[in-house]
Order: structure tokens, then C-alpha cells, then sequence
């Protein structure tokens, strides 16, 4: 704030209430000083009847009016207010959260603490760590994966098998310390809608090769868009298309499609990319509770049957 | 009879009918939101329909089609009472009238096609923005026209809050909705950030300052003297008050922005001058409440000055739980819950709603020519209809309020929390229920206004005139 503003702040901030208690004190009628008594009007008359008496100011209000002026001056010489004068209480809105935050780590931190040299395998099947981690998985996690880690949409399906970055307890808790971001380039303009066409049928046609289909039987979509895959795609999901955790991309190979399996969710995709973002905790998650989180993520496949 | 020798009551009979039809209205729109919250299934899934639609719609209708309506009805009407003029230049005064129902229309047509600024209370498109200030600006030039040309020296007290609240909302639409047009529905504000969030907060509490507060101090002013026939307590505190409360309104908007990334220093300017104006506000409550001392005991007759006092008790409640919820501390707890909803409408319905119904029971016989409405009865049940509604929804809003800011800092024995956000809603469906029961009785009893009205004006001679009344005393004064 400029020298400028910052007397500007203070005159108009002081002027007002000096005007006000100012406009106030000389309104104020003494105990002794005897009005011209109730009965009587300040002699104006409007509308044929209306009239106006002119009562002293009620005690109890004058109180309540200087309190509260009084009130605002010591507040403003202990807090933040006038302009750049910091006041003398040292207070700031983002020292009074971290104040709260140390006095929070201080009370909760060794819940977590307690778990620090536990393997995350062992705390996987800790019912203490687990009560934990489901807590702040429902604090944390639930609004995009769902409260029981099935995810939606857009949002990965943490119950299941398919991982893309990996589920080794290092590359969770790396995904949930730093964030991801996952991005699909947009390929329309490269490929075009028929090219679209096309890879979507050699992705159609990947099981069976799986399966032991000779490349050489496919129909004419499906070889198309195979040499389109492999001079677009490659790069990240792989010659065999099965993805790679490093990259966060896709295997395109298995059942699970985060932005959906129809041919047009598929197209979509293709035409106009994806970028998907998990968003990072390491702000507000301490190292310890992304530990046990991790562990209750983990335990999540196990509780929901799917096999490795 | 020489036309500048009567009131031009036309405009004000105009405006006193639209109170009503917008006050329906909006109510109505206030209802089916408030429906929708506990069965979102009523928006039909159109977009039309949608709460986030609908919602501006309501705000817009009750704030300023069903309050604006009737603040450019009694102001009309009172200032030419108190000035002993016919209202300045009757055709500007016609434009007011058509203009401000045009901008009504128009947001009624462009809200729920989701055509919006996305500025709370200043959600219309820069076109109606427009015209809302040359109308606002013509507002100003009947009002303060007329006030020039007054026949009695001193300008009555209710005037001092008509003028402020008219000079103030000028000031602040034009500077709050000041943006850069695109295309005819979509405009960039020139602020950005938190200084976009802080003007527009400025902007926001002042609108209730000036125009849901001062305004309405206005009609105060004249209808509960001239209604219980009593002298206004006392000049010296109207004086005090008056500009106590223009002065320190303008700072308080800055505690809708508590803990946000507005600095440290605005918040508190924002917080302590919200609490200085406790004081300023109650001397308005004091001054109606001692004037109306003394006739108490026509309570018992008069269902209008029921209206009134039951005003003024609002009026003092939520202008004590304001500053109360200025307070960083208590902020912390209610903030962004629907206790806020309960305070507003413990203002909105409470003091608003009731003075305006006072203040049309007691003007629209005086513009038809009558000695009273046609059903006193009406009146009656009226009152405690709407009574009884709006001590259900701000009673329910309160309780859920204060629970939904428990719920949502409650934590663990590990720190972490212990409601999710979808459990704490769960939690306020009984008293979205309460609510809408609430809002309801205020509509149905502002329905069975609406009936009475009609029943008014059905049996009344139209064209009334009335003389202008010379000031007592003969003319004290002549501005030129």
C-alpha cells in the first residue's frame, strides 16, 4: 500500500467515526439541562399533522454508541486495520491458521506418527490404521472416487486392478503427495474422423490379437488404424498397447476405460483429449497420513474382491 | 381544478399495485426454490427451472419489483405530502413507473434463460443495467425535484432517508456494474479478483443498507406518526442517526469476505464499523417504537400498526444479529451456512415485507379514496399468518444454521472430520421442511393481501384527486 493510501485509509477510517461520536457528544444533552419538555414539538408541522418532539438521546443508547466507537479504536490499535499498521497484537489472518495447524499437529500428529515405521503391506491389514485412513479418505478422497473408492467417470475406480501410475505403496504415495496430471493429446486434427474410425476398430480388435488372432485376418478398418497406432500412439500406451504406469497412459488392452467404453465415449477422447488432474496433498496431508491413506487405498482392492 | 393544485397519485396508485403483484410473485418464486431444496426433482430438469436460475429470480423480484415498487409508492406519495407540492414533472414520474416494470420484465424473461453478470444481487445483463440507471436517474430528478419546489422550509425526516437511499443506489449500481460489453448478453466486469469480490461486496451490503434499510427507514418515518397519530419521538435522534447510519454503512461490506484473500486490514475496517452500526440502526428502531408509545392501545383495533411495531421488532433483531455475525469468531461458525439465510430473511420478511404491508394498508384507501380496506378482518388474519411463517423459517433457518457450522468443523479424536458435506445436508432437510411451511403461510398471506386489495380498488371511485394541502401556517417557504 502506497503512503498515500495508507493515510488515506486512516483519515476516512477515523474521520467517519470522529464524525459520528463527534455528531454525537454535541446532540447530547446534559442530566440538568432542562429540555422543552415532552409536550412540546420543534415547531415544524408537515402533512397537516405530523410534528416532532424532540426527546434527548436515550442514556442506554449513548452507551451502547460510545462502546462500540471505543471498542473499534482498541480493536484497531491491537489488529490489522488502519492501513499498513499491522497492530500491536502481531496478528495476521494466516498466523492465526498457522498457529491453529501447529496446535492441531501437536494433538493429532501421533495418532499417525505412531504407524510411521509400520510397512505399509502390514498397515494394509491394521483395523486401527484402516479407521484412520478411511477417515481421511472420506475427507479427502471421497468427493471425486466415491466413499467406497469406486470412483465414476473421469474419476478412477481405486477397487479394482487397473492402476495408471501403479500401485506399489511408492507410486501411491507419490500420487497422492505430489498430484498427477494425465494428459491425452487432442488427435482429431491429426487423425480426422475417419482415422478415428479406424484406431477405434484396432482397439476393438486388440483382445483378439490377445487372444492369438493372426493380424493378417483383421477387417481393413482395424489394419488402418493399426499403422495409425502405431506412428500416434505408441509413444505412451505402448506397441502393445498394454500403456505405461511412468507416463500415467492407459493399457488399452483390458476392460477399464476411465472416460467410458462406447465407441463415442472412445471417439471423444481421440478427438479432443483429455487432461485429468489428481490434485496434490502434500500441503495438507503430513507424510505420516499419506501413509496410512495409502495403505487404506491399498486395502480397498482387497476388500472388494478383485483379484491382483 | 388546476392540476399542480392536486397529488399526482397516479403513479403511486400504479407502483402500490405492483407491490402487491410482484410481492406474489416473487414469494411465489421464493417458494418453489425453497421446495426445490428439499425435492430437486421440482426444476423438472429443464434448465429454465433450475434453483441456480431461479434463485436471482426470486432476489431480484422480492428485493427490487416487490421492495422497489413499493419504496417508489411511498416516496411519491410522501413526498409530496411533506413538501405540499404535486410530485415533479408527472411524465418523468410515468417513465419511472414503466421503465422500472420494463427492467422487472426483462429480468423475469433473461434470468431463467440463464443470461446473468453472476454478481450476487447484480446479476442483470449490461443492457437492463442501462436502463435501470436512466431510470434510477429520472427516480432521482421527480424526487428531488419535487423536494426543490417544496412550500415548507424544513424537509421532514423521512425525506433525509428517500434522498439517501436514492443518491447511495445510484452511486453504487453504476459502480458495481461497470464492465465492458461483448455481445449484447455478456459483459466483463473491469475488476478483477478480490478487488472485483470487494466492490461487488461493497455493493451488496450497501444494497442492503440503503435501499432495503434507508429506504424503508423512509416510509417508516411517515406511516407509523401519521398511523398512530403521534409526534415523532425525537428530532435530535433522527439527526444522530440519520447520518451515523449513511456514514458507517458504507464500511461494513468487507464482513462477507471474512478469512478470504482480502487483506487483513479491509476485514477489520469492515468488521469494527459493523459493529459501530448497531447503534445507528437501533436509533431508527427506538425512534418508531417511543413514537408509537403512547398509542398502544390501538393495537387492539388497528392490524396496521401491528404491522408496524412487528417491523420495527424485527428491524431491531436482525440489526443486532448482523453486527453479532460481523464478528470474525462468530463468522467463522456462520458463515456460508443458511443461518445467513435466517438472518436475511428475519430482515427480508420480518422488517421489509412487514413495514411495506403496513405501509400499503394504510396508503392504498388514502390513493382510492376510502376510509379504510376493504376488510379490516383480512388485515388481521394477514398479520399473524405472516407472522407465524416468518417466525418458522428463520427459527428453522437459525437452528439449521448453527447445526450445519457445528457439523462442519466437528472432528475426529485423529483431527480429521467428522461429517462429510452431504451428511450435514441430510441432517437439514427436516428443517428445509420447517422452512418451506414457513415461506408458505407468508405467501398465502400475502395472497390474502392481494384479495383485499382487489376488493379495494374494485369498490373504490378510480380517479381520485386529492388537493395539495397548504402548509400549516401558510406557506413557510418558497424554493424559488
Amino acid at each position: 500500500m502506497s503512503g498515500f493510501w495508507n493515510v488515506w485509509v486512516w483519515v476516512l477510517t477515523l474521520g467517519t467515526l470522529a464524525g459520528c461520536l463527534w455528531l454525537l457528544q454535541s446532540l447530547t444533552t446534559r442530566r440538568k439541562e432542562k429540555l422543552p419538555e415532552d409536550k412540546s414539538t420543534t415547531g415544524h408541522v408537515w402533512d397537516g399533522d405530523l410534528v416532532e418532539l424532540n426527546n434527548p438521546l436515550p442514556r442506554w443508547w449513548l452507551w451502547l454508541f460510545w462502546i462500540t466507537g471505543i471498542y473499534m479504536l482498541v480493536y484497531l490499535i491491537i489488529y490489522p486495520g488502519l492501513g499498513t499498521f499491522a497492530g500491536i497484537g502481531g496478528w495476521s489472518q494466516r498466523s492465526q491458521y498457522e498457529a491453529e495447524m501447529a496446535k492441531a499437529e501437536k494433538r493429532f500428529g501421533n495418532v499417525f506418527a505412531a504407524f510411521a515405521d509400520t510397512p505399509i503391506p502390514d498397515l494394509a491389514r491394521n483395523a486401527d490404521a484402516l479407521r484412520l485412513g478411511r477417515n481421511i479418505f472420506l475427507n479427502r478422497c471421497a468427493t471425486c472416487h466415491g466413499s467406497d473408492g469406486r470412483g465414476a467417470k473421469g474419476f478412477p475406480n481405486l477397487s479394482d486392478t487397473a492402476w495408471l501410475w501403479g500401485n506399489a505403496p511408492e507410486a501411491i504415495i507419490a500420487t497422492i503427495t505430489n498430484g498427477r496430471t494425465g494428459n491425452m493429446p487432442a488427435l482429431g486434427p491429426a487423425l480426422g474422423e475417419q482415422g478415428v474410425t479406424e484406431v477405434i476398430a484396432y482397439l476393438r480388435a486388440l483382445p483378439k490379437l490377445a487372444a492369438g488372432t493372426e493380424p493378417a485376418t483383421l477387417a481393413p478398418d482395424a489394419t488402418a488404424g493399426q499403422q495409425k497406432f502405431m506412428s500416434f500412439c505408441i509413444g505412451c500406451h505402448g506397441v502393445d498397447a498394454r500403456g505405461n504406469q511412468m507416463l500415467g497412459a492407459p493399457n488399452l488392452t483390458d476392460s477399464d476405460w476411465l472416460h467410458g467404453s462406447t465407441d463415442a465415449d472412445i471417439r471423444d477422447v481421440l478427438m479432443k483429449g483429455r487432461s485429468n488432474q489428481m490434485p496434490a496433498q502434500a500441503d495438507i496431508l503430513s507424510p505420516d497420513r499419506i501413509r496410512v491413506l495409502t495403505a487404506y487405498v491399498l486395502s480397498l482392492r482387497e476388500s472388494s474382491g478383485a483379484q491382483p | 381544478m388546476d392540476k399542480s393544485h392536486s397529488y399526482n397519485d397516479v403513479v403511486v396508485r400504479q407502483f402500490s399495485i405492483m407491490t402487491v403483484v410482484w410481492g406474489v410473485v416473487g414469494m411465489l418464486v421464493g417458494v418453489i426454490i425453497a421446495a426445490q431444496l428439499m425435492w430437486p426433482e421440482l426444476n423438472f430438469d429443464l434448465p429454465w427451472t433450475t434453483f441456480s436460475r431461479l434463485r436471482p429470480l426470486h432476489t431480484n423480484a422480492v428485493i427490487f419489483a416487490f421492495g422497489g415498487s413499493a419504496l417508489f409508492a411511498a416516496s411519491y406519495y410522501v413526498v409530496q405530502r411533506t413538501c405540499h407540492v404535486r410530485l415533479y414533472a408527472d411524465w418523468l414520474a410515468a417513465f419511472t413507473f414503466w421503465g422500472w416494470n420494463l427492467v422487472i420484465v426483462l429480468a423475469a424473461i433473461t434470468l431463467p434463460l440463464g443470461l446473468t453478470q453472476g454478481k450476487e444481487y447484480a446479476e442483470l445483463i449490461w443492457p437492463i443495467d442501462v436502463l435501470i440507471t436512466v431510470v434510477w436517474v429520472a427516480y432521482g430528478v421527480v424526487f428531488f425535484g419535487t423536494l426543490a419546489k417544496r412550500r415548507v422550509k424544513h424537509i421532514y425526516v423521512a425525506n433525509w432517508f428517500f434522498a439517501a437511499y436514492i443518491i447511495t443506489v445510484a452511486i453504487l449500481h453504476v459502480v458495481n456494474s461497470l464492465a465492458i460489453p461483448v455481445t449484447l448478453g455478456l459483459s466483463y466486469p473491469i475488476y478483477a479478483g478480490i478487488v472485483d469480490a470487494m466492490v461487488q461486496w461493497w455493493y451488496g451490503h450497501n444494497a442492503v443498507g440503503f435501499f432495503l434499510t434507508a429506504g424503508f427507514l423512509g416510509i417508516m418515518y411517515y406511516f407509523v406518526p401519521k398511523q398512530a397519530g403521534r409526534p415523532v419521538y425525537s428530532y435530535r435522534l433522527s439527526v444522530v442517526h440519520f447520518w451515523a447510519l449513511i456514514s458507517t454503512y458504507m464500511w461494513a461490506g468487507p464482513h462477507h469476505l471474512h478469512y478470504t484473500t482480502l487483506p487483513d486490514w479491509a476485514q477489520s475496517v469492515g468488521m469494527v464499523f459493523s459493529l459501530v452500526l448497531l447503534a445507528p440502526s437501533w436509533g431508527g428502531m427506538i425512534n418508531g417504537i417511543m413514537t408509537l408509545s403512547g398509542a398502544w392501545d390501538k393495537l387492539r383495533t388497528d392490524p396496521v400498526l401491528k404491522f408496524l411495531i412487528v417491523s420495527l421488532s424485527f428491524y431491531g433483531m436482525s440489526t443486532f444479529e448482523g453486527p453479532m455475525m460481523s464478528i470474525k469468531t462468530v463468522n467463522a461458525l456462520s458463515h456460508y451456512t443458511d443461518w445467513t439465510i435466517g438472518h436475511v430473511h428475519s430482515g427480508a420478511l420480518g422488517w421489509v415485507a412487514m413495514v411495506t404491508f403496513g405501509c400499503m394498508y394504510a396508503l392504498i384507501p388514502r390513493v382510492y379514496g376510502r376510509p379504510g380496506m376493504y376488510s379490516t378482518k383480512a388485515i388481521d388474519l394477514h398479520f399473524w399468518i405472516a407472522t407465524i411463517g416468518i417466525v418458522l423459517y428463520v427459527a428453522s433457518m437459525w437452528i439449521a444454521g448453527v447445526m450445519q457450522g457445528l457439523m462442519w468443523r466437528a472432528v475426529n479424536s485423529d483431527g480429521t472430520l467428522t461429517f462429510t458435506f452431504i451428511e450435514s445436508l441430510k441432517a437439514t432437510y427436516p428443517y428445509y421442511a420447517a422452512r418451506l411451511m414457513g415461506g408458505v403461510l407468508f405467501l398465502s398471506g400475502a395472497l390474502i393481501m392481494a384479495w383485499n386489495v382487489w376488493k379495494t380498488v374494485a369498490t373504490s371511485e378510480r380517479q381520485v384527486t386529492q388537493p395539495v394541502m397548504d402548509p400549516a401556517g401558510g406557506a413557510q417557504h418558497h424554493a424559488t
